[in-house]
């Protein structure tokens, strides 16, 4: 009997395209719902670019969006796999039809001499807020898909940022279609 | 359900509780062992008589009692152990009954909920802990929950694709009292379980059993969870085709048919896995095409057929193998269906390329792949398990550790009936049989319940001899004794050169003595013409534990085998060595 060379014990991996989703989740709000789902994607070995949770106008649900990278079959396995936790009561990929993204970062930077003009104006060009102001710096709040807020930092000089804050993404499908019990 | 109990109105202590719950749930056997922030439950199962206790050993022995049990019955397992090492010893147990989707419910002690995050004395977090490994968990603070709760957890261990559900109880939630109210029924938003398949998918499907020119039936351990042994077998009959049931799906058609091929698999029969990868209908039940099972799913893939996976559970469906026809419902319901449609087709199946087909198979049939040497002198594994078959008429209870004698059992032993076969397929756990065969004797006093093991699984959960002695449970156990870790050692002969790296298994205890020491037979059997003998004997002894220790082959292997990665058509077999 020859052993073979490579290990007998590897099994090949899937290699399908792996495309970015926003998953959207009803859950019961409870004490450990948010460990359960984010016990599944590690012990599943699926990725979370981003989480974000919060009572919906019930307070017993919570809604949930989940950013994450993944082959069709990935996803698949992902939607099926939070459907089955038990306090999962519905779920949605966002991203099969046209839907809204927002996110919102908060983002603290230098604002001395010629540049805090400039800064105020760069805040206008991407509709932020300044919500924050002392003689050296803003805080400028700013909302938007995940892209504009990558854009704003990429605008802006690098030694200039303090502090920035983002929330990931939070989503909702347009049109009529609704996520609710 | 105890109607008795149901509404009964009463301010009760959450000890009181819990064991009234489990009452109005039927429990007939709980499997425990006591501790410090279960007092006050173990209290109340001392002032009732409803409730039975079986106190093992060890946490571990347990659940795989409680995982035994519910295999041999329709019911659910229940244990009840203390906080911290209580629940990690159980821990193993439980993921055991997890990964073969066993229904039970474990009731774990913990800290007062005032302890809880202060690292006291035999705290862990149990819910933390057991998160990966159960259906859903509960940490129960405030006794008005407990009573529902519980409720919930049986219901959800029981309904869907079952498995184990755990209930944590901190000690004052056992000591404040509460009104009890056994809730009748659970309702919850979030989990309703699909029960009924498709029509318009069960339609598809019989359109394409029909239209099958190489057909095959694959089905697992869904099948006995869900009863459907009788439907499966009318339906495999009615259409003609081949059968194959997993590792866990044993029993869920009669291994003594014509049309049963044998187990699949790694260790499957050559039959069986040339006809799954050459078949170009595949009907999956109950099955999850694991890689135990399949093999490499891009090998499997090579060959184009079309595939109706019926299963309970969404996401065992196309997630190693991409699926034509999902239905997604109880097997059993889905066959009842099933073969109402069938029953109503004016269309058969093409008898020629049937014809053709089973030629086919009777070709792959004709190596007999579990062929053996029986003119050994010293004795085969196999030969033994062949005799325990026929001292046991095939109508035992079988429970198995893991290893090659996990596999020799599922090869040699032909299984007739559904709930026979009780062993730990999908976590693999050294140590489960003896316990299991504990709960399986409990579940079926007076059946012939035999522990097939090797030296090493056996002395896992060895400990449990003595609750057999206990509860005068007289299980016969069946040590196939190589001195080896044999699959262990097949895999280092195979893959490592030969290099037998901590698989010897040296300073065995003297096995006839250790059952003595326990209050039990011992006996020891070395000659392949002592087989047959030394097992009516011990199988006679119909009141008596009879620990067999059969002296056997050190180098024999299991075949055929499908190496880990490889097809399952690409097996080595006995023959190519």
């Amino acid at each position: 009997m020859n052993a073979p060379a490579s290990s007998p014990y590897a099994l090949p991996l899937a290699s399908a395209a792996a495309m970015r989703h926003i998953v959207s989740i009803l859950l019961e709000n409870e004490a450990g719902a948010l460990s359960r789902v984010a016990g599944l994607f590690s012990a599943r070995g699926y990725n979370i670019e981003s989480l974000t949770v919060a009572p919906t106008e019930d307070p017993s649900l919570s809604r949930m969006t989940i950013v994450t990278i993944g082959s069709d079959d990935v996803i698949e396995q992902i939607t099926k796999q939070l459907n089955k936790l038990i306090e999962v009561v519905k779920v949605v990929d966002l991203s099969e039809a046209p839907h809204i993204e927002r996110e919102l970062m908060l983002i603290k930077v230098r604002a001395t001499g010629k540049d805090r003009e400039e800064m105020k104006r760069m805040a206008d060009i991407f509709r932020g807020r300044i919500v924050d102001v002392t003689e050296t710096t803003y805080t400028i709040e700013l909302t938007g898909a995940g892209e504009k807020l990558d854009a704003f930092i990429q605008a802006l000089d690098k030694t200039a940022i303090l502090e920035t804050v983002r929330t990931g993404a939070s989503g909702i499908a347009r049109g009529e279609r609704v996520l609710r019990v | 359900m105890d109607p008795g109990t149901k509404f009964a109105v009463a301010e009760l202590t959450g000890a009181e509780i819990v064991v009234r719950c489990l009452a109005a749930e039927g429990v007939e056997y709980v499997f425990g062992y006591p501790g410090g922030a279960v007092l006050f439950i173990y209290d109340e199962l001392f002032k009732q008589d409803k409730v039975k206790h079986v106190l093992v050993r060890h946490e571990q022995g347990a659940t795989h009692a409680a995982d035994g049990y519910s295999r041999a019955s329709h019911k659910v397992g229940v244990c009840l152990v203390t906080s911290g090492p209580g629940v990690t010893n159980a821990v193993t147990g439980i993921a055991t009954a997890y990964m073969d989707s066993i229904p039970m419910v474990i009731i774990t002690g913990q800290v007062p909920t005032h302890a809880i995050g202060l690292d006291a004395f035999q705290e862990c977090d149990t819910v933390g802990i057991t998160r990966p490994c159960v259906k859903h968990n509960f940490l129960v603070k405030d006794v008005r929950d407990l009573a529902p709760t519980i409720r919930k957890a049986f219901h959800i261990a029981q309904t869907g694709r079952p498995g184990p559900v755990l209930v944590d109880i901190p000690k004052d939630v056992t000591t404040q009292t509460s009104r009890f109210e056994y809730p009748e029924a659970v309702a919850m938003r979030s989990y309703n379980p699909t029960v009924k398949g498709h029509p318009g998918q069960i339609k598809k499907a019989v359109q394409l059993l029909l239209e099958a020119k190489r057909p095959m039936v694959y089905t697992g351990g869904g099948v006995i969870l869900s009863d459907a042994a009788p439907q499966l077998t009318r339906l495999v009959r009615m259409l003609g085709f081949p059968c194959t049931n997993t590792l866990m799906g044993l029993g869920g058609y009669p291994a003594t048919d014509k049309q049963f091929l044998g187990m699949l698999g790694m260790h499957g029969t050559y039959e069986a896995n040339m006809a799954m990868q050459h078949c170009d209908v595949l009907l999956a039940i109950g099955a999850r095409f694991d890689d135990r099972v399949i093999g490499n799913p891009k090998h499997f893939g090579q060959v184009p057929r079309k595939i109706v996976h019926v299963d309970i559970d969404p996401s065992s469906i196309s997630k190693r193998v991409k699926v034509d026809i999902p239905i997604v419902g109880n097997v059993r319901e889905v066959l009842d269906d099933l073969l109402k449609q069938l029953e109503g087709q004016a269309q058969k199946v093409d008898q020629k390329a049937l014809a053709a087909w089973w030629a086919q198979i009777g070709q792959w049939k004709a190596k007999d792949c579990l062929r053996y040497d029986r003119e050994s002198k010293i004795i085969k594994p196999q030969f033994v398990i062949e005799k325990l078959y026929e001292v046991t008429k095939g109508e035992a209870f079988v429970t198995s550790d893991v290893g090659q004698h996990q596999m020799w059992a599922a090869q040699f032993y032909k299984f007739d009936q559904p709930k026979r076969w009780i062993n730990s397929g999908g976590l693999g756990t050294m140590g489960f049989g003896l316990p299991a065969a504990m709960g399986a004797q409990l579940a079926n006093p007076g059946a012939t319940v035999a522990c097939v093991t090797g030296e090493s699984s056996i002395q896992m959960c060895l400990q449990e001899l003595s609750t057999c002695k206990q509860y005068r449970l007289p299980i016969k156990v069946v040590n196939l004794n190589n001195k080896y870790m044999g699959m262990v050692r097949q895999w280092q002969e195979f893959f490592h050169g030969n290099r037998y790296s901590e698989s010897y298994m040296d300073a065995l205890p003297d096995f006839v003595k250790l059952a003595e020491g326990y209050g039990h037979r011992g006996m020891l059997v070395e000659r392949p013409e002592d087989v047959e003998p030394a097992l009516r004997e011990a199988f006679g002894r119909k009141n008596e534990l009879v620990f067999l220790d059969f002296i056997t082959d050190q180098t024999e292997n299991v075949y055929p085998m499908v190496p880990g990665g490889k097809g399952i058509s690409e097996m080595i077999l006995a023959e190519d060595l």
